[in-house]
């Protein structure tokens, strides 16, 4: 059985690329590759076009390998993986809706992200005429006694625009079907061409909530293109934000969550939580997202004695709220009647779509990139990644409560061991491609680059965790009643505005 | 569940006191408002928050303005579910091209008097994502704006700003 490694040194070498390594397969190639997806050897990482290839990152996990296979369309099509592997469909109408690449055989060749509002097709293609505005095919669900709702794109609450389609027989969902794109900026266009400075501030705000998960994927990216490594106290803080964001992340989270099952005073303890998170990021790196802090070649700036003191205290006040907030959660058999056997994902679903963060932990995938693909400092701290198998929306919130234990371990032992030293190393204005992977609070991002030689994007394409986490929320709720959809939705808290880009 | 009950009992209010409403958002909003006669709405005022394509951090920090520090209500702002109970569209975002129906449908079926807000840099000119193919630059690009709050995002504190600024039209127009 051909192994990623044997696919990669049959095809034709990318010599720049790193630290993974890329090379141009042939058709047939390509396919096996599916196919091996299709078996659910390997885990498929993302797929993305340009003007005239095709890529697909994929992880063997047997060898522990990662690389990246390409396939030349000069004719722009490429031989449906989606055909073969469900969680590559949408990534492939992607591709199509931008790049004009067309996949054969697809099983689904509806847009996706082009709603036929841009005024032309293909925008990063060759621009093609407009299709006539059509209305958008649903899946057809019939059967005696069924009806649809359609919710979205404007909701009723302060989310995100999407568009949601339930087919429900009574109470009960019998199919979801969801529509993206609604916040789709154009964010692959407007890299192209861009200088490091300006891409790296696109990259920060291609989903708000995780903007540090974001800039540090893409500033990884672009410093293994370049072949630089970024100052150690640079690398540390970095982790630090990158914990920050994920306590606040969590903390809202939870709370809402609860407040979603009509438990409210658990709502508005971890808002409490997680603003006081909010504030000692502003003490310690002058905004509260820490947005634009995390640059290619290091961090914008330093933190000071105010921001380490303001960080111990929130860890010291966390640590004295949160597990009466977790007992609260625990014993109180109202809001446990909502969350267990609630929304379950099946950990073979999970795995199949190579689904990370804590909805695949959730359901036994147990996977977690700090861990997994360790980059520093990860490599040299102490913590625990938890599994569980239920995979409703009680095991996710458990996950998630283990995972503020840990970020608050983590944080303390980067304060501790916070080397001295510069803040940034000089960028050579140079080419070369990259790739990186980092562990954002939803799951693994994916950021992978093309610098021209004036040292410019000539490419890049960022992938969302959510690309392999929406699909499974239409599982998720098959069998359930309407009302618990906020929840279910709630406990995924997938990123709109990252999967449009 | 009795323990912390009590504790909350104990502890006080976190919530701190109301901002000055910011200068720049009055005088905006003085001129706003001599465009057109204005009812007056009393200081109680029902927002609609739409989200026009933003990246969610705008709406991180406006969810923020419901917790216990700045606990929005007490001022008498309240976010509904429906545009057909909103006196303020709270708009967020570059506004897509794949969100401008949804928003123009929204705020025509905001019954009038209606306000405008724009919150966030996206919201003011398309911020980072202007130029691209994919969105119109700007909330007014699509609706009249009558009130912008900058800030990428802006923090709830300034939200708050602008917010409390709408309320306090008397002073306003006594400027």
């Amino acid at each position: 059985m051909t192994t990623l490694a044997e696919l990669i040194r049959q095809g034709r070498p990318a010599p720049d690329h790193r630290p993974w390594p890329r090379a141009t397969v042939d058709a047939e190639r390509w396919r096996l590759a599916g196919q091996r997806l299709a078996e659910g050897d390997w885990t498929l990482l993302s797929l993305w076009g340009e003007a005239a290839a095709a890529h697909m990152a994929l992880r063997d996990p047997q060898e522990g390998m990662i690389a990246v296979l390409s396939l030349d369309c000069t004719d722009r099509r490429f031989p449906s993986i989606g055909a073969l592997h469900a969680p590559a469909i949408r990534l492939e109408r992607t591709m199509n809706d931008l790049f004009g690449l067309a996949p054969q055989g697809a099983a689904d060749e509806r847009p996706w992200l082009d709603h036929g509002r841009w005024g032309h097709g293909h925008p990063l293609g060759d621009r093609s005429e407009a299709a006539a505005a059509r209305p958008y095919e649903f899946l057809a669900a019939e059967g005696e006694g069924l009806h649809q709702i359609p919710v979205g794109p404007v909701h009723a609450g302060i989310i995100e625009p999407g568009h949601f389609r339930f087919t429900a027989n009574g109470e009960a969902v019998v199919r979801l079907e969801q529509r993206l794109g609604y916040t789709h900026k154009g964010i692959d266009g407007l890299m192209m061409g861009a200088d490091l400075e300006r891409a790296a501030k696109l990259a920060g705000r291609v989903s708000g909530d995780s903007t540090v998960a974001y800039a540090l994927a893409f500033a990884r990216a672009a410093e293994a293109a370049l072949e630089i490594a970024p100052p150690a106290r640079a690398v540390w803080l970095r982790a630090l934000m990158a914990e920050m964001e994920r306590l606040a992340n969590h903390f809202g989270d939870i709370g809402a969550i609860c407040n979603d099952a009509s438990f409210s005073v658990m709502q508005a303890h971890c808002q409490t939580l997680r603003e006081q998170v909010l504030r000692a990021a502003n003490t310690g790196f002058g905004h509260r997202l820490m947005r634009d802090r995390i640059l290619p070649g290091g961090v914008a700036a330093d933190l000071g004695s105010d921001g380490i003191a303001a960080i111990r205290a929130l860890v010291a006040e966390a640590r004295r709220q949160f597990p009466t907030l977790i007992k609260l959660y625990d014993n109180s058999a109202s809001l446990q009647d909502r969350t267990v056997s609630t929304g379950v994902v099946k950990p073979e679903l999970a795995r199949r779509f190579g689904c990370g963060g804590y909805i695949g932990r959730a359901s036994g995938r147990d996977f977690d990139t700090r861990r997994s693909l360790p980059y520093a400092p990860y490599d040299q701290l102490a913590f625990e990644v938890t599994v569980l198998t239920e995979g409703d929306v009680n095991a996710r919130v458990w996950i998630r409560i283990r995972e503020v234990e840990q970020s608050l371990a983590l944080i303390e032992q980067i304060l501790d061991r916070l080397p001295a030293g510069e803040l940034r190393t000089a960028l050579p204005g140079a080419g070369g491609e990259g790739m990186a992977m980092v562990e954002g609070f939803r799951g693994d991002i994916l950021a992978w680059l093309r610098l021209g030689a004036d040292g410019k994007v000539a490419r890049c394409h960022l992938r969302d965790p959510s690309w392999f986490q929406w699909p499974l929320l239409e599982a998720a709720i098959e069998g359930n009643i309407v009302a618990d959809f906020p929840l279910c939705n709630k406990s995924f808290n997938c990123s709109y505005s990252g999967h449009d880009l | 569940m009795h323990r912390i009950l009590f504790d909350n009992l104990v502890k006080g209010a976190l919530t701190e006191p109301a901002p000055e409403p910011e200068d720049a958002a009055l005088a905006e909003l003085a001129a706003a408002l001599q465009r057109s006669a204005r009812r007056k709405l009393g200081r109680s005022l029902s927002i609609r928050e739409i989200d026009a394509g933003s990246c969610n951090g705008c709406e991180l920090e406006i969810h923020a303005l419901g917790n216990p520090f700045y606990d929005l209500e007490r001022f008498g702002l309240r976010f509904v579910a429906s545009p057909r109970h909103a006196d303020v569209l709270l708009v967020t975002g570059p506004v897509t091209r794949n969100m401008q129906t949804a928003l123009e449908r929204t705020y025509r079926a905001t019954p009038d008097p209606k306000w405008v807000v724009a919150a966030g840099d996206c919201a003011l000119d398309g911020g980072m994502f202007a130029g691209g193919y994919a969105c119109l630059g700007g909330v007014s690009a699509a609706i009249p704006v009558d009130l912008h709050i900058r800030g990428c995002p802006p923090s709830p504190l300034q939200l708050l700003k602008g917010l409390i600024a709408l309320l306090d039209m008397d002073k306003v127009r006594n400027r």
